[in-house]
């Protein structure tokens, strides 16, 4: 056994790369120093392994290779080919394997623990164990979950199972039960029964509980997803007694829960609505028959929506989860650098949940090469939009709808909306009539400076494009 | 409700307050239309396309028989004598009618008066708020937009040049050099017509916050080294200080030697145009320069301006034309046309021809200027925004934005709710006290070492987190998802287990993913950030 680092050093190590951790998240407040905090991350994760590979507890270094090599390589594969629309799935993916891990490491932690703690400490330490298998459990099938909605396996409409919140509430008495057998059982053997039949109950409840969560709330459960991997990571820090691990299941968990909250701020909605889900379905019905929507809406033509382009001195593109969907980043980058060279100001309003992960649209922008110091957030554009003179609404719904504000008894009564209807125009990039995940209809299509261009929103900038260049 | 659209009656009126387009759009809300015969004439538009478009053209001699079928009359300019009937056309307006038209009731007082006696309803075009909502009935600016087009080209006309600057064979002809005085809704029309045509372009206007609208029209913005704001209500300037005006006045003066063309669009509402291109400074233009002053009705921006007419003086073409948009009557007909469709839309709400004035809509109730009868003019100012309904930036912190001594009613509620939230915070903070020390009273010391760096480290993801730009969320969920694979240190502790490596394995497995994937996909979202 090779020791070149003494548990002093591990844990100095440890130390050192907690800082780093913190460095790294620091780094994101702004786009100009955020790819120095993912280097951070990097350097931080590299010295807590190094220090621990060094320790005196790892000895076995060719049997971990190959799980170690096998696991980065996939892992680099993945990130190398995702496409930035499919970055959602991802994530989404990347939760559930720290889920699984989470379970994986509490098991084997359990198994080994023969008759190390006694007294209040091996309660707490069952406790530990118990907390961190459960979390984990969840965070794996609810993000298998969501990686299934996202990626288009699995329908994104909620599921509505009859009496779930009674059957949700079952199994988590069931879970607080199984908890008590577990803690007073006086073997292993008698703690494994309660421990695995709570993980098999863990694992379905975190399929009952995504699965009735609909498509628009999805920018929430991710953020929630996130945030229980942190819980996950930490618990397994409190039964290991490593704080690095602690620390930073602390960091994660905080993170994903600010995101989930600034997510649900966004949408005016409570977490528990959230979480208790049904969101877009029939829950909606009643609610959205209650819009009247007369009037039909105006269509435009690519050539007449090129036409207004060309005139408007100032334009603001909206982007939704359609245009993630349609692929339509790219155009949309060459129509606003079309736009900013005949000299008008173009700027982009991206809601807070705009489509299906908190700060989804900024990074496919960014991907289309689209400056990010015009890609702006609502409250500033909102208060520029009655001096715009055009809104181009790609692939977005709910997010423009007006009756947010003036229908009370609408489902998203309340959620802070882009205001785009106060702009002298308004064209909306649109498929179809259909309404959005919310599945309320949008009293915006049938305002009188609204018009609609149908088609593939892809599609349709490319001939609004071509009109504008004047090659067609 | 029968809509009338009579013929203007004032002698260089051309715009008429339908077309036919319009006709069939107002049908559609459930109206009937009647034109006076020849109304659109001046304008361009036959009777005939009325006609195809659903209107009842009622025959010459019409006027008198319009006024009397019609419920609701349209016209562009106030009632005033009618040469052909011998009366004026106010005592048409019986009771029970609506006019709707420009009316300027400041300037009309008596008229509005007699209206008024006579039981009738007038809503004015220029009483029009000039807020958001209202724009597509903002006639007044549909009519600077068509004035400012046309300044320019009476401009061009009587310039005897180019506007744009070419080199040819039998020489180089310089740009026209011009200067637009008011970048309003008028002046922004004329930079941009002057624009297009190739002149070099200068605008001036005391209101600091057109500079960017002018440089997007690809004009220049002529700044003064002054640090005072002119930006008044409703898009228009207020009146400026003496040294103000002194150091406008001098520029002007420097510009004046250069141009060629100046366009002037100066108005302070309620007060006459401020005079700001004085006898000296069109002496020193050169000859067969051209000074369009848009301001010529309130009495010019230049001082040797004469309204409604076109003089020479000094070599220089100095244009007071009050008519500019009706001479332009096919355009100005159709935008005051849509404006009027557009509020009897609004006044239409259920689309079924029946005309109600809901005088709790803003924008109905300030273009009413007399309502079955009452004057209803000016309107009451609108009531004060209380703080509750400010920005989000004024909840947030209410002990900072409310400093005042004695809390108006006002204010005094959002304070209350600070003392409430206040309580809350110090409540929750005692119970989150006591049940931290009552955990310490049980849990052993080396739990409650570990448990003081977590909530710690709770505490400083709080910090941090926050100040992430929103931009940064999607890398932000990848690079912590990529650290939570910290979980990987306990895969690698436990491969040492004799039992059980192989589940040890399988998280190394895929933390291993995690950590790989995590960083990298987030490094390649990050590099594509870029300003």
């Amino acid at each position: 056994m090779l020791q070149i680092v003494s548990p002093g050093m591990v844990n100095a190590a440890y130390l050192v790369a907690g800082v780093f951790f913190i460095l790294s998240l620091g780094g994101l407040s702004h786009q100009q120093s955020a790819a120095r905090g993912n280097l951070y991350g990097v350097a931080g994760m590299s010295l807590a392994l190094i220090a621990t590979l060094l320790s005196d507890s790892v000895s076995l270094y060719t049997l971990l290779a190959v799980p170690a090599v096998v696991g980065g390589a996939i892992g680099v594969g993945l990130a190398l080919r995702v496409n930035m629309t499919a970055m959602p799935q991802l994530v989404a993916m990347l939760h559930s394997f720290v889920g699984a891990a989470a379970v994986l490491v509490g098991l084997v932690t359990f198994l080994d623990s023969g008759g190390l703690h006694l007294g209040i400490e091996k309660t707490l330490h069952q406790i530990e164990i118990y907390i961190g298998v459960l979390i984990g459990a969840l965070t794996f099938t609810g993000s298998l979950i969501a990686f299934g909605k996202l990626h288009g396996i699995i329908g994104s409409l909620p599921l509505m199972l009859p009496a779930r919140h009674w059957l949700n509430l079952a199994i988590l008495l069931a879970c607080v039960y199984l908890g008590k057998v577990f803690i007073h059982a006086d073997s292993i053997d008698a703690g494994l029964m309660p421990l695995l039949l709570m993980t098999g109950l863990a694992l379905a409840l975190g399929v009952l509980m995504v699965m009735a969560i609909g498509g628009a709330d999805m920018p929430v459960v991710i953020s929630m997803l996130n945030s229980y991997s942190g819980w996950a990571a930490a618990a397994t820090g409190f039964m290991l007694s490593n704080h690095l691990l602690i620390i930073t299941g602390a960091l994660v968990g905080s993170s994903g829960a600010i995101l989930s909250y600034i997510m649900c701020r966004a949408m005016n909605r409570r977490f528990f609505s959230v979480i208790l889900g049904g969101f877009g379905g029939g829950g909606g019905g009643e609610a959205a028959s209650a819009i009247q929507t007369h009037g039909e809406s105006a269509a435009i033509n690519a050539a007449d929506a090129a036409e207004l382009l060309r005139q408007a001195a100032s334009v603001v593109i909206v982007p939704g989860y359609g245009m993630a969907v349609a692929q339509a980043q790219h155009p949309v980058s060459e129509l606003t650098r079309h736009l900013r060279a005949q000299g008008s100001r173009v700027t982009f309003g991206i809601h807070p949940v705009a489509g299906r992960m908190p700060g989804h649209m900024n990074v496919l922008l960014a991907e289309a090469r689209v400056p990010y110091d015009i890609v702006l957030e609502m409250e500033p554009i909102n208060r520029q939009l009655s001096e715009t003179d055009a809104v181009l609404v790609i692939g977005a719904n709910d997010i423009v709808n007006p009756a947010a504000l003036d229908t009370p008894n609408s489902p998203i009564a309340g959620m802070p909306v882009l205001e785009v209807w106060k702009a002298r125009q308004v064209i909306v990039l649109k498929r179809s009539m259909a309404s959005g995940y919310a599945g309320v209809d949008n009293p915006l299509f049938f305002k009188d400076n609204t018009q609609m261009l149908f088609g593939d929103a892809k599609q349709s900038l490319a001939q609004v494009l071509r009109h504008l260049t004047g090659a067609a | 409700m029968k809509i009338g659209i009579p013929k203007e009656v004032h002698e260089s009126e051309r715009r008429v307050a339908g077309t036919p387009s319009e006709t069939a759009q107002l049908r559609k809300l459930g109206h009937q239309v009647l034109l006076e015969c020849g109304a659109g004439v001046a304008a361009g538009f036959a009777d005939a396309d009325y006609q195809q478009a659903g209107a009842v053209i009622v025959p010459a001699p019409g006027a008198r028989s319009l006024w009397q079928q019609a419920e609701l009359i349209c016209k562009v300019r106030q009632p005033q004598q009618h040469p052909e009937l011998g009366l004026h056309e106010a005592s048409l307006l019986t009771a029970g009618k609506t006019l709707l038209s420009f009316f300027w009731p400041a300037q009309n007082p008596q008229l509005l008066k007699q209206i008024a006696a006579q039981g009738a309803t007038v809503l004015a075009m220029d009483a029009v708020p000039r807020i958001s909502r209202a724009q597509k009935m903002d006639a007044l600016s549909s009519m600077a937009n068509v004035a400012g087009y046309r300044a320019v080209l009476e401009a061009a006309h009587h310039f005897g040049r180019f506007f744009t600057g070419q080199i040819t064979a039998a020489g180089k002809i310089a740009p026209a050099k011009v200067m637009v005085i008011g970048a309003g809704v008028a002046g922004l029309s004329a930079i941009g017509a002057a624009v297009s045509l190739g002149a070099m372009v200068r605008a001036f206007d005391t209101r600091l916050e057109v500079k960017e609208q002018i440089a997007s029209l690809n004009a220049e913005f002529l700044e003064l080294n002054f640090a005072e704001e002119g930006g008044g209500h409703g898009g228009y300037a207020k009146p400026m200080s003496a040294q103000f005006i002194r150091a406008e006045m001098a520029l002007f003066a420097a510009q004046a030697r250069e141009v060629d063309i100046i366009i002037s669009t100066a108005l302070v509402p309620g007060k006459p145009a401020p005079k700001l291109i004085t006898a000296d400074m069109v002496a020193a233009m050169k000859p067969g320069s051209v000074i369009v002053d848009l301001a010529a009705e309130q009495g010019g921006n230049c001082e040797l301006t004469e309204m409604g007419a076109l003089t020479t003086q000094h070599g220089v073409h100095i244009i007071g034309y009050t008519d500019l948009p009706a001479r332009m009557a096919a355009q100005s007909s159709e935008l005051y046309a849509a404006n009027l469709r557009h509020l009897i839309t609004e006044l239409t709400p259920q689309k079924d021809g029946n005309l109600r004035l809901n005088m709790h809509d803003p924008v109905i109730r300030a273009t009413t200027i007399i309502h079955h009868g009452k004057i209803t003019w000016p309107p009451p100012a609108e009531p004060p925004r209380s703080i509750s309904d400010a920005d989000t930036e004024t909840k947030a912190k209410p002990s900072a934005e409310t400093p005042t001594p004695t809390p108006s009613p006002a204010t005094a509620k959002p304070i209350a709710v600070a003392r409430r939230r206040g309580l809350f915070t110090v409540g929750g903070l005692a119970l989150g006290i006591a049940a931290i020390l009552a955990m310490g009273a049980v849990a052993p010391p080396s739990f409650m070492n570990q448990f003081i760096v977590f909530v710690l480290a709770c505490f400083i993801g709080w910090q941090v987190i926050w100040k992430v730009t929103a931009a940064l969320h999607t890398p932000l969920m990848s690079v912590t998802n990529a650290i939570s694979s910290i979980i990987v240190i306990g895969a690698l502790l436990q491969s040492n287990s004799p039992d059980w490596r192989w589940l040890a394995l399988c998280a190394l497995l895929l933390a291993s993913i995690n950590i790989a994937g995590g960083f990298l996909v987030t490094q390649r979202m990050l590099k594509m950030f870029r300003k």
